[in-house]
Formats: structure tokens, C-alpha cells, sequence
């Protein structure tokens, strides 16, 4: 989760729904997110809500933690309930961090046990943990497996070791193929996290760390362009001049670097930064964001959305724990949009995937620009005679921009 | 000395021979309004606790900039070997652009003081405003400012003085607007030396209106000098070009507050309250009668002032240009010497085309605008008027380079000016360099002392009217003034250079210039865009051209990424305020054919150093 929150309605302290969440819930899939707000080291570029503290107070320390998530998972079943949603079984799991590893994997299997016991779990769902190179064994990961996880995802980075130094990750790039092959030998599915585009890196550089990972059969591969958040480590070094910044043009030369050298080895771009081995590796609980299903987040700074309400947790894992523990709604804040705003983050997500969107609902000026798209290169003509609006190549590098011209005005 | 005024003579029952009118006159910053203020003191007019440094600069621009925006005419009593008199000071600008402002108060009164800072000599504008008096036939009373600077130099230019006017450098009187030495001893003079007026009190009244002020709470006030006759409150008058009449609701002598009277007679200065609202009823230069009793012939009035400089006046946000028209309709009404009308732009909307007497002028309206009235604008570069006789030998007036007619021209006439630059004589060299550098032909050269030159150039106004001034400053460490006056048009090598973005020609940023200056202009045009203008989703060209010929090109490349790739876990929220964010900042952009220009954009490559702020010429 990124650290700074929105800014919202309030939150009622029972959490409970409007009943707009309930307009055609029973159609929407429904999955968790639980986050974990722990890391070894905090990277320097990285600004989710995380902490390297091991003994936060208050039922926050990472020995509590376990048990504060699961009465966040009682009360969600809760909320959801009284507010009248019909019980849905959970499609998709997704634990994140932090670095969701760094807590016992029994630790792990406990919160998804509470969670399956309260709403149950489709057969073939998905559920995924990401974790750092580091913070996995054989066991660890066999213990995940047999506890249902069906996925992990490794943020490998680059296997590159100046532009991990100046990421600060703190593992060797010989621990990856290690990891990859226990977490398959426990069956899971692997993907890898690349970032590209640090300061320091070559194309070169870029191309040797695809090469690597793509070495490893992931799976399923998200590459992401590095992005200097404010307030970052990373952020003051590139403003004290300690290390180059980074730079549009260099990214979208790696980005097409790394859909040519992905698409080769045999995946499949399926969202702006993610590719997959086959349709079914796509990670459904990340399609289900893109989406507009619904999914409860859990942990502090978690988002959560249900039927167009949305709403967020409090920052810190101590105020968390404490409104739970007090029986209040951790919500910080929430919005319920309208069918104007639902539309135009519909448009927002979904133009990101590979699915694309229906022409048919945009509005009559973003109709209109499609034809100005196509003639510029950014939308597919073939999905558009269609009827689907689905990037290009070079649409995918832009596509805030083309959102912003099939926005209505 | 005298002393104050025991008993101040009483407005309309004043005998003119105890009236003096005069103004004080001077290059800018020379110590005028501080010298009013001394004035204003000593004759008991503003209580010392109540006085401030220039007291009568009360416009809010006047006060921050330092300088005299408008005239102010200031009624104080006197008192000399027992007689009370009455004196009416005028208090005029320095600065160049309101040359006609001094014009105006100069028809007012009998004699000028005219001031001379005594560590500064004679400067360009002491020269212009003392040939302005002369040919008012004013009775000139030469004066030393500022004598207690350390580095004044009372000797030297008491005999610069005496020779530029004739006299004794001994009769040259030495103050100190500061300090006040001096000043008692200049009001006696000015009762001693200075004309009373004469006029006729039995015929029909006639009074020259030399300003007219709108205010919000009492409508326009026209300030008048009586010539012949009288007016009284509560009778009808009438505007003698206009045969317009009106009630004169009020009447009265600014003291300096406004203080009613009984009238005004011959000789006498003061205002005119008739409930007007607009000041064009009410014309500075017009003659005032009575209605009843009309004068036959009017007093011979002054021309209005010609604007030099036109620019576009555009607000920033379209919806605001109805409170614009409102806001230049106001200033108008003070400002007699502004002028507009709406002009639309492919890239700015829509605008108007005003008129200024200078860059100063276009700078004080423009802040006043902004300020007063709330407003965000955009204005383009300026440019002056041009004469374009086509083919068909018809006459077209540009004041829009966008207008400059393509093809099938006959010549292009440009306005000039005669100049005149006073400097040390060490910097004739570096001048005459300047001028030459900006088309200028020398007229002549004097030396007025040992050292101090006059040079006279003619010179096409477009070359003086932007950053001449401080290029001047710069190469003469500060030491020329200048001075200029509209003197006819030549015929010139001229060409209009269009900026396009992507092929469209951008308006606002044509511009008119000399063949051999076109090509800079392109270079320095397209330079600034290629920086300003943000990326685009293609390769934008930016190209200078005239008519048909391009002369100078950039290009920005398209933008490659504008994507934000990062997974944020369900954060969907701050990814739409994001987008609403770039959205909002989408709407602020100007399109220019395809391109989104930034209104900073615009800003920006309209701001040049010669139009950027100059509290001071
Ligand atoms: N030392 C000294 N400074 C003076 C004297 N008179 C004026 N000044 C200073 O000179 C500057 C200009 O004075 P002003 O009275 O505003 O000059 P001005 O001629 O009215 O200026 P404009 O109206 O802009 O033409 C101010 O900083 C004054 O304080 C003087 O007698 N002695
Ligand atoms: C929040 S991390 C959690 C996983 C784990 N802690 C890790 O770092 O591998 C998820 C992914 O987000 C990406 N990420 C984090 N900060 C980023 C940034 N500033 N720019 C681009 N990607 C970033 C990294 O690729 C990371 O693997
Ligand atoms: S390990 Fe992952 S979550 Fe933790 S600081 Fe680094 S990037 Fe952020
Ligand atoms: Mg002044």
C-alpha cells in the first residue's frame, strides 16, 4: 500500500455498508487482500506502508499480528453480512506486503484458515503471497502449499548487482533460481517482480536481468517501471544529486525491451505490466482490481472495495490493532462514488488490460477520439473494428494518455 | 521667512492678484512629490502628524513604485509682507509615458518650478518638460534639489542650469525636499516672481478642465482652472464641445482634501461635481461654461494622447473576459489615455487590442487590472502601429501583428521618434554605437557643460520603446537619461514573422520586426517554445517563417511513456484523483491546432525582458 492515504468521507465506526454495495453483488467475485506491514529493511524507493520495526505496541508487534488480521477477518464477515451481502465464497487470496514472508508461514496459514472459515474458497481459487528472496526456505514454502497457497511471488528486481545495491534489496541474485525451484517443488506457481529503469542501469543491464528470469520459466512476470515517490531514500539521493535521475524516454525503451523479450520466451501481456505463461497464470486477483470486483482488504493502510464503495484502512498498525481491538471499524476514510465517477475508473482499469473495453461504453466524444487513437498507433485497429478498445505497444506506454482522451470531457 | 498663513483668502472671493498657479516640473525621481510635501507642511495645508512621503502619490501603484502616476493640483495659503495668499501647487510625473499629464497641468498655471536633483543635473525629461513650459509661456523658477546629498553639486549645475534658461546661476534656488532648507524661501519666490492670472470676472465663464477623475463614491470629478467669469454651485453648466449641460452639484478647492465652496473665479483651481458617471462627459481639454451665459468661443484645449504601444489583454481563464470589458470600461474612466477593443486569438480567445503610451503605462494598467479587479492575464508581446499601403493603395493600420496583410504590399511605414539622450561625454562612443545598432539617425550633439552631451537620433519608435531604455542604462553605468516625442513615420524593410506549432500559425506569438532582425527573432522564438512546450504523443515542429519561408526551426520529440506502471494494491482512488488531476491540468491548456500549450507556456515566451516589470524608466 502506498503510505499516504486519500482523502475521504468518513468512515462509520461499524463499518457498515451503504446499500449501494449491494447492486448486483451476487454477479461480482469476491476476494481478500490481506497486507502485511513488515519488512527486513525498508528499500530505498519503496513507499508502501511498512515498517522494519519488530515491536510496534499495541497488538501490532509481527507476533501479534496473525490474530489482530483475523479479528479484521470476523469483523469483515460481519460487516458484510448485516449489510445484507449474500455470502460469496473467495475466488482469490492475495497476501502482500511488506513482505508477507517475514511472519511465520504458520502465521500466514492461520489468517487464511480464519478467512476460508468464515466465507469458504472456490474450488481452483487463487491464492498468492508475495515474498523476498530471502525470506523463504523449502519448508516455508511447503508449509504455504500445504496450507492452500497456489502462488508466490518473488520480488527479484534485477539480477544485476549494482542496480540492486542501489535499490538496497538485500539478497544475492544466485538465491532466485534457488527459491524458484523450491517454490515449484512444492507446486507452487511462480512469478517474478522486475523493475526497470533504476538509476545506474543499462539497457544492457535490463536486458541480462530478463534474460535471467526468463531463464527461470517463470510463470508469470510484472515489470515495472521504477518510480521515484516522494519522500523516498531514493527520492532525496536523486535530488542531492547522489545518483542520475531517471528519465521517460530510457523506460519506454526497457519497457519495449521487456515486452519483445517476454512475448518471445512465450508469455503473454495481459495487463499494462504484467505477462503470463498461459490465460489461466494471469493473477486473477489482480484482474479482479482491474475489474471492479469487490475484495476486503485487511491490515493497516488496506484498500477494500465492494460494489462501488471504497474505503481504506488507518495508516499505522498500532491505531489498527487498537480499533480493533476497541470493536471499532478500522476504515480511515471512504468514498462512495457515483455511476459518473464508477464509470470513468472502469474506463481507467480496464483500458490497462489486454481484454480491453467496449466501445460501446464509452461516451459520445470518447467514441469520437478512437478514430484519432487508431490513426496515431495507440489502439488496436483489428479489436477496434471489433468493438474492443485494446492497446497498442506503444499505446501501452501511453495510456494515461489515451485514458485522458476517451475520458468524457 | 514667512510665516504660515494667519487667515487663508477664501475661494470664490479671491482677487487673482493674490492667486499664484504653478507646477513643479522636473526629470523623474528628481524630488518633486517630496518638495509638494514639504509644502503641503509649511503652509499649514497636512498637519505634520498626519503627513507622509509623498502624500499626494495615493494610488496604491504610486505608492509601492514610487513614482507620480497622475497629477494632483493642491490649494495652500501663503503668506508674504502681510498679504495671505493663495497658491495652487501642481505636483506632474516624471516619467516619460505621462508626458501629457505634465501638458495638461502646465495649461493650468502662470509658472513652473523646475526641479533639478543637485547630485543628478539636468536630465533628459528636465529638458523636454522645461521646452513644454516655454512654449507654455510659463514663467520659470529654477531650482536645486536634494543639496543635502554629499554628492551634490549646487555650483555645477546651478550654472547648467543658468545657462540652459538664461539668468544667474545665483537666482538658482538651492533646496532640500528632505530636509526642508530652502523651501520657505522657494514659496516666497513664487509669490515674488510668478504672474498672477488675469482674466476677465464679468465675462461669461469659461474654465479649461485639465483632468477628470472617476470615483466610486461622488461619480466624476473634473478638475478646472477658471479663465474668465465664475461658477457657482447649484447652477447649470455646459461642456462647450459637446453642448452636453449639468447641474453643479458640488464645487470646491482640493485642500488637500476636497473642500466645498462658494465658487470658483477667475484665476482659481479646484473641482466639479455634476454626478457624471462617465468621464467622457466630462473631456479633459474641454471648456466649461455657463449655461445660462454661454462663453462664445472655448478655450483652446490639448490633444488627446496618442497611444505608442498595442498588446493583447487576454484573461487567463476564458470565463473572465466579461469582468475584463467591465474592468477596462472602469480604468477607462481615469485613464483617458487608454484604449481598447475586443480582438479574438486562435490561441488566447478572446481579448482586446489596447493602446498604452508606453511600456510603464502598459505595466501599471495591466497590474492595476490584476490587482483591482481580480483578474489572470495573458498580454503579448507589444508592438507599435503600422502603416501598410497595399498594392491597391489602400491604407491598412496594424496594430495587431497578426493582421500584417500577406502579399501585394506597396511599403510598410513605421512610426519615429526624436530622441534625446543626455549623458557623460565618456559614453558618446558606446551611444552612438546603440543607436546606430538600432536604425537611429543622428540630428546633433551639444555639449551642455565641459561634459555632459545631448545627442539627438531619430529613431523608429519600435527600436526605443522596449529594452532600449536598459540597454542604454547598461551601457552608460547608469549616467544617460532619455527622452522622446513622436516625430513622423518612415518607410522601412519590414516583415511580419509567424510562429507555427505542428503547421498552424500560433497569432499571439507574430511579431513585426526589420528584415534584418527576423531571423533572431525566429531563433530566439522557437528556442524558448521548444523549452516551454511540453511533449506531446507526436514530434511537434516549431517553426519561424515569413509568409511562405521558413527561417528558422526546432522540433520537440514526442513523448514516449506516460504511463504509471506500478502495482498499488488496490489503490484505486489515488490513481483517479490522479487522472482527475492531469484532467483538470488538460483543461487549462491552450490547443493550438493539436498541440497542448501550457498557459505557462504562453506566459512565459510572452514575457520578455521587455515586458517584464520595470518599476522605472
Ligand atoms: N536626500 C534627498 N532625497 C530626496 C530629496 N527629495 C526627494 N528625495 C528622494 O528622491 C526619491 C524620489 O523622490 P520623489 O519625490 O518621489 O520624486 P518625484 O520627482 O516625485 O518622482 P516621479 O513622480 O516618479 O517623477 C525619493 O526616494 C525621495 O526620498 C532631497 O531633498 N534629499
Ligand atoms: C510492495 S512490493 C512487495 C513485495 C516484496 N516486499 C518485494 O519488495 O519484493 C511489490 C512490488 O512493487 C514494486 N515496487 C515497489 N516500489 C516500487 C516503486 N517505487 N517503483 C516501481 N515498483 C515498485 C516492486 O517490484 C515490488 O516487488
Ligand atoms: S521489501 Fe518490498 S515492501 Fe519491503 S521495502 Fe522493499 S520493496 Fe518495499
Ligand atoms: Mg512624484
Amino acid at each position: 500500500m502506498p503510505s499516504v492515504l486519500p482523502l475521504g468521507d468518513p468512515a462509520p465506526s461499524d463499518g457498515l455498508l451503504p446499500p449501494q454495495a449491494l447492486d448486483g453483488a451476487a454477479d461480482r467475485a469476491f476476494g481478500l487482500y490481506v497486507h502485511i506491514p513488515f519488512c527486513a529493511v525498508r528499500c530505498g524507493y519503496c513507499d508502501f506502508n511498512t515498517y522494519t520495526a519488530t515491536e510496534l505496541g499495541g497488538g501490532a508487534s509481527q507476533d501479534a499480528y496473525a490474530s489482530t488480521a483475523i479479528s479484521e477477518v470476523e469483523f469483515a464477515a460481519g460487516v458484510l453480512e448485516q449489510s445484507g451481502l449474500p455470502a460469496r465464497k473467495l475466488r482469490t487470496v492475495f497476501f502482500g506486503g511488506g513482505t508477507p514472508t517475514l511472519l511465520p508461514a504458520e502465521d500466514l496459514a492461520r489468517i487464511l484458515r480464519a478467512a476460508t472459515d468464515q466465507w469458504g474458497i472456490e474450488p481452483g481459487a487463487e491464492v498468492t503471497t508475495e515474498a523476498n528472496p530471502d525470506s523463504v526456505t523449502p519448508e516455508s514454502l511447503q508449509l504455504l502449499a500445504d496450507a492452500g497457497f497456489t502462488r508466490v511471488s518473488f520480488g527479484m528486481q534485477s539480477a544485476v548487482p549494482h542496480v540492486l545495491k542501489v535499490l538496497d534489496r538485500t539478497h544475492t541474485p544466485s538465491r532466485v533460481p534457488l527459491v524458484v525451484q523450491w517454490a515449484r517443488d512444492a507446486g507452487l506457481d511462480v512469478s517474478l517482480d522486475l523493475i526497470y529503469g533504476t538509476p545506474g542501469e543499462s539497457l544492457e543491464d535490463w536486458r541480462f536481468s530478463l534474460e535471467t528470469a526468463l531463464s527461470y520459466s517463470p510463470d508469470h512476470i510484472s515489470a515495472y517501471a521504477l518510480i521515484v515517490e516522494d519522500g523516498t531514500k531514493l527520492a532525496a539521493q536523486i535530488r542531492r544529486g547522489e545518483v542520475p535521475g531517471i528519465d521517460d524516454d530510457d523506460h519506454a525503451a526497457k519497457y519495449e525491451l521487456a515486452d519483445q523479450m517476454i512475448s518471445d520466451a512465450g508469455l503473454h501481456w495481459y495487463e499494462v505490466s504484467n505477462w503470463s505463461a498461459t490465460a489461466d497464470q494471469a493473477c486473477r486477483h489482480n484482474l479482479a482490481y482491474w475489474r471492479g470486483d469487490d475484495w476486503w482488504g485487511i491490515g493497516p493502510g488496506a484498500h477494500s472495495h465492494v460494489g462501488g464503495v471504497r474505503w481504506w484502512n488507518v495508516k499505522h498498525p498500532t491505531a489498527y490493532a487498537g480499533r480493533l481491538a476497541s470493536g471499532v471499524s478500522p476504515a480511515a476514510g471512504r468514498e462512495t462514488l457515483d455511476a459518473e465517477t464508477r464509470g470513468v475508473e472502469r474506463i481507467m482499469l480496464e483500458a490497462r488490460l489486454a481484454s480491453g473495453l467496449a466501445v460501446s461504453s464509452l461516451s459520445a466524444s470518447g467514441k469520437h477520439a478512437v478514430a484519432g487513437l487508431i490513426a496515431d498507433g495507440l489502439v488496436a485497429p483489428a479489436d477496434a473494428f471489433r468493438g474492443r478498445l485494446v492497446l497498442t505497444l506503444k499505446g501501452r506506454l501511453l495510456a494515461d494518455a489515451v485514458v485522458r482522451r476517451i475520458l468524457p470531457d | 521667512m514667512s510665516p504660515m498663513a494667519r487667515t487663508a483668502p477664501v475661494p470664490a472671493a479671491t482677487d487673482p492678484a493674490i492667486i499664484r498657479n504653478f507646477c513643479i516640473i522636473a526629470h523623474i525621481d528628481h524630488g518633486k512629490s517630496t518638495l509638494a510635501d514639504r509644502m503641503l507642511q509649511y503652509t499649514g495645508v497636512v498637519q505634520s502628524r498626519d503627513m507622509k512621503a509623498q502624500y499626494l502619490d495615493r494610488m496604491d501603484i504610486e505608492r509601492e513604485r514610487g513614482i507620480t502616476i497622475k497629477s494632483q493640483a493642491v490649494r495652500m495659503p501663503w503668506e508674504l509682507d502681510g498679504v495671505s495668499y493663495a497658491l495652487n501647487m501642481i505636483d506632474t510625473p516624471g516619467h516619460v509615458d505621462f508626458t501629457y499629464e505634465v501638458s495638461r497641468s502646465l495649461a493650468a498655471c502662470e509658472g513652473a518650478v523646475l526641479l533639478v536633483d543637485a547630485a543628478q543635473g539636468i536630465e533628459a525629461q528636465t529638458l523636454a518638460n522645461l521646452y513644454l513650459a516655454m512654449e507654455n509661456d510659463l514663467t520659470i523658477i529654477p531650482v536645486l534639489n536634494k543639496i543635502d546629498l554629499p554628492a551634490a553639486q549646487p555650483e555645477k549645475y546651478a550654472a547648467e542650469l543658468a545657462s540652459l534658461i538664461g539668468g544667474d546661476p545665483e537666482d538658482v534656488l538651492l533646496v532640500s525636499g528632505k530636509t526642508g532648507v530652502g523651501v520657505e524661501a522657494l514659496l516666497d519666490k513664487i509669490v515674488r516672481d510668478l504672474p498672477a492670472p488675469v482674466g476677465d470676472p464679468d465675462a461669461p465663464a469659461r474654465a479649461m478642465i485639465f483632468d477628470s477623475v472617476y470615483d466610486t463614491y461622488r461619480g466624476v470629478v473634473t478638475y478646472v482652472r477658471v479663465v474668465d467669469g465664475m461658477l457657482h454651485p447649484r447652477e447649470r453648466i455646459q461642456m462647450m464641445s459637446t453642448k452636453a449641460s449639468h447641474e453643479l452639484l458640488e464645487i470646491g478647492v482640493s485642500s488637500p482634501e476636497p473642500t466645498p465652496s462658494k465658487g470658483l473665479g477667475v484665476g482659481e483651481v479646484g473641482y466639479l461635481i455634476t454626478g457624471v458617471k462617465d468621464v467622457r462627459q466630462s473631456k479633459v481639454g474641454d471648456t466649461v461654461t455657463n449655461l445660462a451665459k454661454p462663453a462664445a468661443e472655448s478655450l483652446s484645449g490639448y490633444a488627446d494622447p496618442k497611444p505608442m504601444v498595442f498588446s493583447g489583454l487576454y484573461p487567463l481563464d476564458g470565463t473572465d473576459y466579461p469582468v475584463l470589458r467591465d474592468a477596462l470600461d472602469k480604468l477607462k474612466l481615469n485613464d483617458a489615455a487608454l484604449i481598447y477593443e475586443p480582438e479574438t486569438s486562435a490561441a488566447l480567445g478572446f481579448g482586446f487590442r489596447v493602446g498604452f503610451l508606453g511600456l510603464l503605462h502598459l505595466e501599471i494598467v495591466r497590474e492595476r487590472l490584476e490587482r483591482e479587479f481580480n483578474l489572470d492575464l495573458i498580454s503579448t508581446a507589444p508592438n507599435v502601429v503600422y502603416e501598410v499601403t497595399l498594392e491597391d493603395k489602400n491604407v491598412v493600420t496594424v496594430t495587431n501583428p497578426s493582421e500584417f496583410p500577406s502579399g501585394k504590399i506597396n511599403e510598410v511605414r513605421e512610426p519615429m521618434v526624436a530622441a534625446t539622450i543626455l549623458a557623460p561625454n565618456e559614453f558618446v562612443g558606446a551611444i552612438m554605437e546603440l543607436c546606430q545598432g538600432r536604425r537611429g539617425v543622428m540630428r546633433g550633439m551639444d555639449y551642455l557643460s565641459e561634459d555632459r552631451v545631448e545627442l539627438r537620433y531619430w529613431m523608429p519608435l519600435a527600436e526605443i520603446v522596449f529594452d532600449f531604455f536598459d540597454l542604454l542604462k547598461s551601457k552608460t553605468r547608469g549616467y544617460a537619461s532619455l527622452d522622446w516625442k513622436a516625430d513622423g513615420e518612415q518607410v522601412a524593410d519590414l516583415v511580419k514573422v509567424d510562429i507555427l506549432l505542428q503547421g498552424e500559425q500560433v497569432d499571439a506569438f507574430s511579431a513585426i520586426t526589420h528584415k534584418d532582425k527576423a531571423y533572431a527573432y525566429g531563433v530566439m522564438m522557437t528556442g524558448k517554445l521548444r523549452e516551454l512546450i511540453p511533449r506531446q504523443q507526436f514530434e511537434v515542429p516549431i517553426q519561424a517563417a515569413i509568409g511562405s519561408r521558413i527561417i528558422a526551426r526546432e522540433s520537440i520529440r514526442a513523448i514516449r511513456k506516460d504511463v504509471l506502471a506500478k502495482c498499488y494494491g488496490g489503490d484505486i482512488t489515488r490513481k483517479r484523483k490522479l487522472l482527475e488531476k492531469q484532467k483538470e491540468g488538460k483543461k487549462r491548456m491552450k490547443m493550438v491546432g493539436r498541440v497542448e500549450v501550457p498557459q505557462e507556456a504562453f506566459i512565459a515566451a510572452l514575457t520578455t525582458d521587455e515586458s517584464k516589470d520595470k518599476a522605472k524608466k
